[in-house]
């Protein structure tokens, strides 16, 4: 770097082998002062040890009210070009899949409008196109439609859903994650483009019990793949695992956590007790050409989960432990249509589902959502003597 | 003109490369080839590769046509990004995986990330993009991947190992179930603005907003008042109200916490626990938080089974042992103060010395 670089700091981090951030804002910057205030901003945030965004800013597009975040500089001065610096969240296509036609299509819609910088993608899933003044919003929007992408959501309603890569490329998926997803996606597109909930309401779709998508720990609603039946076993593959080298008593059978499988080792010969399998995963994930899961698929519903704030955070909950997840997926489409006007009409500003579960009791929340209660909900029962009863069944 | 509204986004059918459209929920099985390099077998006998490289995550439009302008030559114009933002090839032609990958290598992509290793981190927006950040997010993750790379692109690890980054307790990148959660922390309490919070915040709702009650209405100043005994830094008035500002470049910092878990597999999904209450800021390569990453990383690796996550060893251990191995310093901030902190507390005398 010249000795005049004016981000000393950052400059170093484009070296190291792990793809520098620094360098593709100064690949923008060539381009686009936006980018290259950016660059100046962040410098000064290494600097200073602080941030230099100003609180929030109500922005965005006709006809919605999220999609758009607001973001201002606080040195509007000296770096004017940073000085409305507005996001979008752009939902992705389910599966993050793309033909590089369309990611084309959609550099160029903003190359024209904004920074040039984007993330590929925001935590919760959405293209996130960094950073656009207020005048190019609609303008932006109305390019980003005419290419077919809409925008996902922020502030106090459904966020954008995500689902794991599902049937497309995983022979794990116990249900079709990705139409579910698109299904889910285009029927609450009022839910998703206009807040109008306590808070943010998050969908995730996981086909397995490994979770890509994290549902247990962020979502209010996390669907999880699982299946009813027996694993289903290929014996010579099982026997080839072995012969190969895995150790199968060891790495499989002694790691189970519900002791359901023996090994005979001389025979080469795995047997699996169904009836007392968790469906973990573990097996199979060792032994994927070995062992795959049953043939009666559908998913576990569980509410609940989220981040810390306000109240701690929650992982979800089991409420629905199998459910068919079959088109047009009314079952799941109509529960959390209920769970959400319970949540609407009961929740407290900026309360979660799972805070709100919480608060009334998940007593009151099988009641609204018309679900009996089953032992798979829980881990153990209450170790205190502090219960209800309704008085209608004390006569 | 009325814009048009509510379409939803494109159809994920009209993205998908035919090998994947022919078989779809067709897929049989799956091997690790090697680092990076996953092959999954379809009942039809078809063959799909997927080579994934690492990415920044904050990215140019230029680097989104490099990236295309490979997907065209090798991979018949498709690609797909994963749920932690690492960048997939797919390759349908057995033939074109090593020229792809070498030409990877050879424009300074990191190939890596399946299988037994650390993949890429989740992370938020940090100093870039975020009105309430506690610390950088993209720098962080470059010093710690850049300290970390070989076990990124080998595998050299006993079980998954899942690192993210959340530049405050909003935690948009949900890192609170990782083996390794670095997360921006605030140390001092708001200092309140009486002037901005009379103009520009909802006096019941910031009160609300502070989970340890520490928030009082300010009826002289018609603004609000903070107990700071009762403050945690939460930052969630903040949230609510710009009059209650608490970034502090000395308060400021990144906690680590480890030993969470998203998966099912073996023992149930797991909350990262609080290892190291503070480290600095210290940009730009935070070598406190690189070094501490790194310290636990290894001492995990150099002691649990084969399979077992972060989480799992520490629980078969102890994490009396944990702090013992790591040689990380028990502080008061690791007993938890908060709602449920009874359920952390040990009740049994069969502990390791």
């Amino acid at each position: 770097m010249a000795e005049d670089s004016k981000t000393p700091l950052l400059d170093q981090l484009e070296d190291g082998p792990w793809p520098s951030f620094v360098t593709e804002m100064k690949r923008a910057a060539e381009k686009k002062d936006a980018a290259k205030d950016l660059l100046g901003q962040l410098e000064r945030s290494y600097n200073d040890k602080i941030g230099h965004w100003k609180h929030g800013g109500i922005v965005g597009v006709r006809g919605y009210g999220g999609g758009v975040i607001g973001r201002y500089s606080d040195l509007p001065e000296e770096f004017p070009a940073v000085a409305e610096f507005h996001t979008f969240r752009v939902n992705m296509p389910a599966g993050w899949f793309y033909t590089t036609d369309k990611l084309r299509q959609l550099c160029d819609v903003w190359d024209k409008h904004g920074s040039g910088l984007t993330n590929m993608h925001g935590a919760t899933g959405d293209i996130i196109l960094l950073g656009a003044p207020t005048d190019a919003l609609q303008p932006c929007f109305d390019d980003l439609a005419e290419i077919g992408f809409d925008l996902g959501g922020s502030g106090s309603d459904m966020r954008t859903p995500s689902a794991c890569v599902g049937p497309a490329r995983c022979e794990y998926a116990c249900f079709d994650t990705l139409d579910l997803l698109h299904e889910v996606t285009l029927e609450f597109q009022d839910e998703l483009h206009r807040p109008m909930f306590p808070y943010k309401s998050k969908i995730k779709i996981s086909g397995c019990p490994n979770d890509c998508v994290a549902s247990v720990a962020r979502s209010d609603f996390s669907v999880i793949g699982t299946w009813k039946d027996e694993i289903r076993i290929d014996p010579d593959e099982v026997a080839n695992y072995a012969t190969n080298g895995m150790d199968i008593q060891a790495e499989v059978v002694d790691m189970c956590p519900t002791g359901c499988m023996k090994w005979d080792a001389e025979g080469k010969t795995l047997t699996i007790d169904n009836a007392n399998c968790n469906r973990c995963m573990h097996c199979i994930n060792l032994m994927s050409k070995a062992l795959r899961p049953g043939k009666e698929k559908g998913a576990t519903i569980l509410c609940g989960g989220k981040a810390p704030i306000v109240h701690g955070a929650l992982m979800s909950w089991v409420i629905i432990p199998f459910m068919k997840m079959e088109p047009p997926y009314d079952e799941f489409k109509e529960f959390v249509q209920k769970a959400w006007e319970w949540w609407d009409e009961n929740g407290k500003m900026r309360e979660r589902l799972g805070e709100l579960i919480n608060r009334l009791g998940m007593r009151a929340f099988l009641k609204a959502v018309d679900l009996p209660p089953v032992p798979q909900m829980i881990r153990v029962p209450r170790a205190n003597p502090y219960y209800f009863w309704d008085p209608e069944e004390v006569k | 003109m009325m814009s048009r509204t509510d379409f939803g986004p494109p159809n994920y059918k009209d993205m998908l490369p035919p090998v994947i459209e022919k078989n779809y929920g067709q897929w049989k099985y799956h091997e690790r080839v090697k680092p990076g390099v996953l092959k999954h077998v379809a009942e039809s006998g078809d063959e799909l590769y997927t080579v994934r490289v690492g990415s920044g995550r904050l990215v140019s439009t230029d680097w989104i046509r490099d990236v295309s302008q490979i997907a065209d030559t090798y991979c018949g114009g498709y690609l797909r990004f994963t749920s932690r933002h690492n960048l997939e090839f797919l390759v349908s032609d057995k033939e074109q995986v090593e020229p792809l990958i070498d030409h990877l290598k050879e424009q300074g992509y990191l190939v890596g990330g399946t299988g037994y290793a650390i993949s890429n981190p989740v992370h938020t927006q940090g100093w870039i993009h975020c009105h309430t950040p506690a610390t950088d997010a993209s720098g962080v993750v470059k010093a710690v991947m850049d300290d970390l790379s070989e076990y990124f692109t080998d595998w050299k690890l006993p079980a998954y190992c899942r690192i993210s980054l959340a530049c405050c307790l909003n935690m948009c990148g949900a890192v609170h179930c990782s083996d390794i959660a670095i997360l921006g922390i605030h140390r001092k309490p708001p200092v309140v603005n009486h002037e901005t919070v009379r103009a520009k915040c909802e006096i019941p709702n910031v009160i609300a907003a502070c989970p340890t009650g520490a928030i009082r209405p300010d009826p002289k100043e018609k603004s609000l008042t903070v107990n700071e005994e009762k403050c945690m830094y939460c930052g969630n008035c903040y949230t609510m109200c710009p009059g209650m500002p608490l970034a502090d470049p000395i308060g400021d910092g990144v906690s680590i916490w480890v030993g969470g878990k998203i998966s099912s597999a073996r023992t149930p999904p797991k909350f990262s626990r609080l290892a190291i209450p503070f480290l600095p800021n210290n940009p730009p390569r935070w070598p406190e938080v690189t070094d501490a990453v790194r310290n636990i990383v290894e001492t995990w690796a150099s002691h649990a089974r084969k399979h077992e996550r972060m989480g799992e060893w520490i629980e078969r251990v102890g994490w009396e042992k944990f702090f013992e191995l790591t040689g990380i310093p028990f502080t008061v901030q690791l007993i938890d103060d908060f709602t449920l902190a009874p359920e952390t507390f040990r009740s049994t005398p069969t502990f390791k010395w």
